[in-house]
Formats: C-alpha cells, structure tokens, sequence
C-alpha cells in the first residue's frame, strides 16, 4: 500500500481534521452544559489526557511502518507531533488562566515545589524547542543528525509526561500504569531493533572474509 | 434599537393554574398508588423532611445547585475513576432494610433500625461548607441531628476516647472494593469530644429529602471542619475505643493524610497547595480558612497540638 502524492494529501487533511475532534467535543460540552460541576478540572484533564495520547500515537508510527511496511506513515509523523505540543500547549495555558488565573506566585510556588507540576512543566518546556525546529527549514539548518539527535528528547519527554500523570492520581494507579506500559512497549520495540542491528553489524564485522 | 427582547412563550403557552395543580395531584395519586402496589418508597420518590428546624449553625453563604452536590461525588466504593462515577453507580445500592449497630465502650450497645435513627432528635437543616482535600469545596444544606444525641442513646464509657465509623460493603453494587488500593470497609475516626462537638453531625438528607445513595445513604458522618473524607459515609457500624482507631486514607498513604485531617491552608498536602480552593460553581479560587471556617467553634479542641505534626 503506496499512496499517491494526492491520496496523502487527502489522508493528511483527514487526520488534521480528527486531531481536532478532542478539542471540538469540548466545544460541545461546554456549549450543551455537560462539563460536570467542576469544568476547569475537566477540561484541564481532558487537554492533558490527550497531549499524552498525541505523544503514544506519534511515538507508535515508527514501530507501525516497520510492523506494516508502510514506510509513508513516517510522513504523517510531524502533523502529530505538533498537535501533541498543541494540546499540552493548551494544558498548559489552563493551568495558567482557567485554574491558577495567572498568579504568578502560585504558579512559581507550584513548579518549584509539585514534583508532579516540576514534571509536566518540565515536559512541556522541553517540547518547545522541538515544536520550533519541526519544519523542513530547521532540519536543513540543524542538519540531519543534529536533528535526530534533538529529536529524540521526545522519548525522555514521553516518560516525564506519564510520571507528571502517575505522580498526580490520588491512589488509584491504573489508567497512568497502562501509559507506561503502552510507551514501555512502544520505546522497547525500538531498543529491541537497535540490539538486533548492533548484533547483526557486529557479525557482519567479525565474518572472515 | 429594540431593547426589549420579544417574549419565548406567548401567554397562551403557559398552563394554567388549575391544569398543573391537577397534574400535580394525579402524580401524588400514582405515587401512593405505587406504594399500595407494595414498590419500595425510594423507586418512585424520596421520602421529604418537612418543618426542619433551621440552625444557628448554618452559614449563610449560598448552596451549590443540588445538581453539583449530587453528581460531584467522591465515593470510593463505587469508583476512583471520576467524581461523576458514584452518581452513575450508587443507585443500585440497597438502602433498605438498614442497621446500624453501636458497641464497644459503651453502657448500653444497640442496633439501631434506620426508621429509628430518623426520629432519634428534632431534625434540623444544617448548611455547612464541605473542603475537599483535592482542593475544592461547595456548601451543602444537610438534613440531620448532632451525632452526641445518637452517642448520648448509648452512654459512653469514661474509658471510651476515640468514635470508629465503619461503612458499608455491597461487592454486587460496589466495584470499587476489588480494587487493591484501600483497605475496605471504609473506616473513619474521631476523638470522643470531637465527636461529640455540636457541629458533628449525622446527615441523612440534604435539600430537605432524604440522601440520594451517591452522598452517603442512608446515614453519613459530617464534620465539616475536617477534609471530606474524614466524613464516612453509608455508615453500618459505630464502635467506641480507648485507642485511636486506623481509619483507610492514613492507613493507605500516612504521610499524606493524617488522622486529624483538619482543613489547614498552613499545612500543605505533600503534593499540592492547601491554601486555596475552588468553590465548586466559582471561576476564581478563594482563600482556604483554618478549620474551614469553624475556628470560633472547634480550635479550643486543639489548643496546644502543633497541627503540623498532627495533620
């Protein structure tokens, strides 16, 4: 399965569209009243919920083209990245307005001294560097593997962002124990594949020849 | 520019007087038919509490909606999964027939029919602020009566020095005890003479009816000085100790919750601020009051107790 130049943009235009839905249903509940008593609370989870999930679904491509073969995926890659950043963008900006209302004493208080708000903070922080060199123009200006190098902060990102949610539940550990191990699995195929090259270059090397 | 805006509903829309009082008297005539037919009281409505005794306890600050209190619950038995999952769940509990059993250190154990507990004291409307320890708080009019009329029934021992509260366990309705995380049943505690204080109350309504089963049905603890979890609810079971009882949040995560528990904006949770809250319904946080704002009536409990260490 190849698409062609025009069946991908026709994909891509999709997924921008649904990467939208989550943001859209809460349009929705806010305008039909279905927020529950404690909206900012709501929407604050519901936005960074869904940053965790753009960050496992961007991060699931790699391993899916490898597993299917569909090597143009890799394509639809940054469109996902991106809105990660847009929903943590927006979690962020929540926290700041809707739930602390900009005082700026809270906020510097809480970051210091939350580990669990240290984390998404932190998370968050390092996402912006890799938002801004995410266009065509900065890869050919980094250069390739500088790129690449930068590029992979998004695996330490992915891992500070469950702790942010693991740290922040009162007891019940479930839901942040199924991200660890749904990204647990997802950094674990990569590891396994790059054991597996290291181990097939180094009997290439040792072969007599 | 027209300011007026035209009215939604011509008057000709509006039932009259007569039709919907008709109505109202045909519902009433269902409802009792229901009741012949032998269909539990709680199937069609909730028993009401008229002439509530109004209390100089209540504070004057407006209620949440009952739609907030009634939908915004932690109750753990039926969930940790959402603040709306009780009020999703709660309504399969049986509430009917109830005991409620009161014993240890005490001159004269009984179990008490719920019919009883009802007509125990003069019911009063209390409207108390409830601070929840996840920093939100809303202000409920409970129904109920100070819970040392219930302990004055069974006279307790001098030995006694420590109220234990255990609630109910329902596994068919009750998903929340599979889990592993707390130690069920559910159990709170106080201090004799905190429980003994006159804003110590039994809740068995709020709005002037009877609990929905999402806040505690059909009798819970309140004290509204403390964090809401220290306010069991559903309660089976009321024992008097001569030593502090182990109550399920302090024995799940200590250095989080104590056993006092009592709202402090000085003493922070370990993992967020206690200094403010929102009021459920309010866009801006507002300012958490030492002991929820019953200071005048309970801090003579703890004079010389450094609340820091007894959080």
């Amino acid at each position: 399965m190849q698409p062609n130049p025009q069946q991908l943009g026709v994909l891509k235009a999709t997924l921008f569209a649904l990467c939208l839905v989550p943001l859209a249903q809460l349009g929705w509940l806010a305008w039909t009243d279905g927020l529950g008593a404690n909206p900012i609370e709501f929407i604050t989870r519901h936005l960074g919920t869904w940053t965790l999930n753009f960050l496992l679904i961007m991060l699931a491509v790699t391993p899916l083209r490898h597993i299917t073969g569909w090597h143009w995926l890799i394509r639809l890659r940054r469109l996902l990245g991106l809105y990660a950043f847009f929903y943590a963008l927006l979690h962020f900006l929540t926290y700041l307005w809707l739930d602390q209302f900009f005082d700026w004493a809270a906020i510097v208080k809480d970051i210091a001294e939350r580990p669990f708000i240290t984390a998404g903070f932190t998370a968050f922080v390092l996402l912006i560097p890799l938002a801004a060199t995410s266009n065509a123009a900065m890869v050919k200006r980094l250069g390739g593997r500088r790129w690449t190098q930068l590029h992979r902060s998004v695996y330490a990102i992915a891992i500070i962002g469950v702790i942010h949610y693991w740290w922040l539940v009162k007891k019940d550990i479930t839901l942040p124990l199924l991200y660890a191990v749904i990204l647990g699995a997802l950094l674990g195929f990569r590891a396994y594949r790059l054991s597996r090259e290291r181990q097939r270059q180094l009997q290439a090397y040792s072969r007599p020849r | 520019m027209l300011i007026k805006r035209p009215d939604d509903i011509a008057p000709s829309e509006i039932t009259p007087r007569e039709l919907f009082e008709q109505r109202r008297a045909f519902i009433k005539a269902a409802g009792a038919l229901a009741l012949a037919a032998g269909l539990p009281a709680e199937a069609w409505a909730r028993e009401a509490f008229p002439n509530l005794q109004k209390s100089a306890y209540s504070t004057l600050e407006p209620p949440n909606s009952f739609r907030d209190i009634t939908t915004y619950n932690n109750f753990v038995e039926f969930g940790f999964g959402g603040k709306s999952q009780p009020a999703e769940r709660a309504g399969a509990m049986k509430t009917r027939p109830w005991t409620v059993s009161i014993e240890g250190l005490v001159q004269k154990p009984r179990t008490f029919a719920i019919e009883d507990v009802f007509r125990i004291a003069p019911l009063e409307e209390r409207i108390y602020r409830l601070r929840c320890v996840e920093g939100w708080s809303m202000v409920i009019p409970w129904v109920g009566f100070p819970l040392n009329a219930l302990l004055k029934q069974i006279e307790p021992l001098g030995s006694a020095k420590f109220v234990e509260f255990i609630t109910h366990m329902e596994p068919a309705t009750m998903p929340g005890l599979r889990q592993p995380f707390l130690d069920w049943p559910y159990t709170e505690g106080l201090r004799l003479d905190e429980a003994l204080h006159p804003l110590t109350l039994i809740a068995i309504g709020l709005y002037g009816e009877e609990l929905p089963n999402q806040n505690g049905a059909p009798l819970r603890l309140v004290v509204p000085w403390k964090y809401g979890f220290k306010s069991g609810k559903s309660i089976v079971k009321i024992r008097l100790t001569d030593k502090e009882p182990k109550t399920t949040w302090n024995l799940a995560q200590p250095e989080e919750y104590g056993f006092y528990a009592n709202v402090n904006p000085d003493v922070d949770h370990p993992r967020w601020s206690q200094e403010k809250e929102r009021r459920i319904g309010e866009f801006f946080k507002r300012k958490t009051l030492p002991f929820n704002g019953y200071a005048d009536q309970v801090a003579q409990l703890y004079a010389g107790i450094d609340l820091r260490k007894y959080y």
